[in-house]
């Protein structure tokens, strides 16, 4: 039997339009695994169909080994959690909580043993017999969390979870959900279109986009090694390079960068540089290349500097403030860049995490 | 609060100006609607006590009054579970004529309750399309309860729906799908997630439904035929009364109808205040 969830070539029309095409993935077993993709990727809907609430067009659904995708969420039992609480507005806290036991006829007892054990556990004790409209948004999501967990779910699907709250209980709800599954090891999936949080929490991240799975992999293989333009240009920011591919090296102007070994001399192509991968240098160096400064902005411990190439390209870059003492706007210097990925325009041709993990 | 107290300090003649609009305002609807009442009263209460003990000790009169109970009672159960059914449909599913379903259920608002009784004469009376149908198995609409009370839906249909559908619209369905992963069966789900959300809504349009029912008379005096103590309505009555130089026990008869409203009024205003904080939340 094999834990967690199994997708199998998942696909969803609304309409004329595809939302989700042959998606097929894993969520291991007892680990948080993300969806992330930007707004109508079909992340989402992925999760929903997953729940039982959208009906897949064709593929299949497993959970924990079970086949589940002709079951109505009724029982299907997992946990879910709406972007927008999707409290019960005419319930009291407690009886959010105890909804999924009272509907199961579970004993009183238990209901209240377990509610107060949930309650406990997200720090929301003190509040049991308030109405959601009496409560903060980072509380009302906790309460949205306990009521999903509270029968016992084989796994629990997020939502967007944080997506409706400010940067900061956002950060601080990050942290405790992961503590908290550190804590439960409840089978995970998380949908967010926020990259950081993705990379934060899951052990392992699905890549959406146009409602197809662009990459899977571990954070670092996604952030590192990326398989896909979208993926280095979506995870993490970027700078893109245009260039022809000479001798393993994208050249644009007199200035050229290394990453791209495997691919034919004369190639157009492209090169994802990420910001924290410039170094800048007073004296010429093996590979770098003069650059003019257009801007520095100061970001208290490092600053971004604003670059332009030789042939007129723009480049980001971000040092600390001890690296760059004395460089100002209009100062010359030179770049060098590091872990550069490579990708040809135009055709689906593009280089592999395996091509790049060679460089 | 605050808004308009600080208005009032800036612009005094503003002030002035919004009074002489409260007095027009008071003084309409004191004219129009409370100097019929203080002339129902005042006629009542002239024709003595005795005019009351007759009255009520009259056997057409309780017909009359219990008629009224029975269809305005029946008229509300109808129009509540169908109204709630088709709120439900015109607020969740989409699906093509969606809109035009939408404009029929307002259609009664628009038609004249004199029409509406009509068209029943016209499919159920002496030559209607489905008069053969009832004949044959016994049953007779036209003139008894059964058109009565269809009227009665008829005209009522609007209240219910157009009260719960923007509550189910503004709530959206997040909540259902919660219950439903939650392990709720959809019966489960209606009766613990949607009926209370929108229990202010529905108590509202029953109210205005009930209230409709106990004062209907255009679409009954049609298909009732007005038969004493058979199908004469409180309304029927009532119009005979004041035909019959009766005014002292018609009128008695309408302030009964009278307090009947106000009461069914004074819980409409409650359970619109309700529902609009329910909607808020």
């Amino acid at each position: 039997m094999t834990q967690g969830i199994v997708v199998e070539d998942l696909d969803k029309h609304f309409g004329s339009f595809q939302a989700v095409k042959e998606v097929s993935f894993k969520a291991e077993g007892g680990k948080i695994t993300a969806l992330l993709g930007p707004s109508g990727s079909g992340k989402s809907t992925v999760l929903r169909m997953i729940a039982g609430l959208e009906r897949p067009d064709a593929g299949s659904i497993w959970v924990d080994g079970e086949e589940q995708t002709s079951k109505s969420p009724q029982e299907r039992r997992l946990g879910f959690v709406f972007q927008h609480y999707a409290l019960f507005r005419h319930m009291t806290v407690h009886q959010n909580v105890a909804f999924g036991l009272a509907v199961r006829k579970a004993p009183k007892s238990e209901q209240r043993g377990r509610v107060g054990e949930l309650l406990d556990l997200v720090g929301l004790g003190p509040f049991s017999d308030r109405y959601p409209d009496q409560l903060s948004g980072g509380q009302r999501q906790r309460v949205a969390l306990a009521r999903a967990l509270a029968p016992r779910p084989k796994v629990l699907l997020l939502d967007e979870p944080f997506g409706a709250l400010d940067a900061r209980v956002r950060q601080e709800l990050r942290r405790w959900l992961d503590d908290l599954h550190r804590e439960l090891g409840v089978t995970s999936l998380l949908v967010t279109h926020d990259q950081e949080e993705a990379l934060e929490l899951a052990g392992e991240v699905v890549v959406m986009r146009q409602g197809g799975v662009e990459q899977i992999g571990s954070p670092e293989e996604i952030y590192n090694k990326p398989s896909t333009p979208f993926v280095a240009a979506f995870v993490g920011a970027s700078n893109v390079l245009r260039g022809t591919i000479w001798e393993g090296h994208v050249h644009f102007g007199r200035s050229a960068v290394a990453g791209a070994h495997g691919f034919d001399d004369g190639l157009e192509a492209q090169a994802y540089v990420r910001p924290h991968d410039v170094r800048i240098t007073r004296q010429a160096g093996d590979m770098s290349f003069e650059v003019m400064v257009e801007r520095r902005t100061n970001l208290g411990w490092m600053s971004k500097l604003v670059l332009r190439l030789q042939d007129g390209q723009m480049l980001v870059a971000e040092l600390p403030n001890e690296e760059v003492e004395g460089i100002r706007a209009d100062s010359r210097v030179f770049a060098d860049l590091r872990n550069a990925k490579v990708f040809t325009v135009g055709g689906a041709e593009f280089a592999s995490g395996e091509e790049l993990a060679k460089v | 609060m605050s808004i308009s107290a600080t208005t009032s300090n800036a612009r005094p003649s503003g002030v002035q100006g919004r009074s002489r609009f409260v007095l027009i305002a008071v003084a309409y609807v004191g004219l129009l609607l409370l100097a019929p009442i203080a002339g129902i009263v005042w006629t009542v209460i002239d024709g003595g006590s005795g005019v009351v003990r007759r009255t009520l000790a009259a056997p057409d009169v309780r017909h009359a009054f219990l008629l009224t109970g029975v269809i305005t009672v029946m008229a509300v159960l109808v129009t509540a579970v169908f109204g709630v059914a088709v709120a439900m449909v015109l607020a969740r599913d989409r699906f093509p004529g969606r809109r035009l379903m939408s404009a029929i259920v307002d259609l009664p608002l628009a038609v004249s309750p004199v029409i509406v009784g009509l068209m029943a004469v016209l499919l159920f009376g002496r030559g209607g399309w489905f008069e053969p149908f009832f004949t044959a198995r016994g049953i007779q609409i036209i003139f008894a309860l059964p058109s009565m009370l269809l009227v009665t839906v008829f005209i009522c249909i609007p209240f219910v729906v157009r009260e719960v559908v923007p509550v189910l619209e503004e709530v959206g369905t997040e909540e259902v799908e919660a219950a439903r992963t939650l392990g709720a069966s959809p019966t489960q789900t209606f009766f613990r997630v949607t009926l209370p959300t929108i229990r202010w809504g529905l108590l509202y349009g029953i109210a205005l439904t009930a209230a409709r029912s106990l004062g209907e008379i255009g679409a009954v005096l049609i298909v009732s035929g007005t038969i004493q103590g058979h199908t004469e309505t409180a309304t029927l009555y009532i119009f005979r009364a004041l035909e019959e130089r009766q005014e002292a026990s018609g009128y008695f008869v309408a302030l009964v109808l009278a307090a009947a409203s106000i009461v069914l009024l004074t819980a409409i205003e409650l359970f619109k205040r309700k529902r609009v904080r329910e909607r808020s939340r």
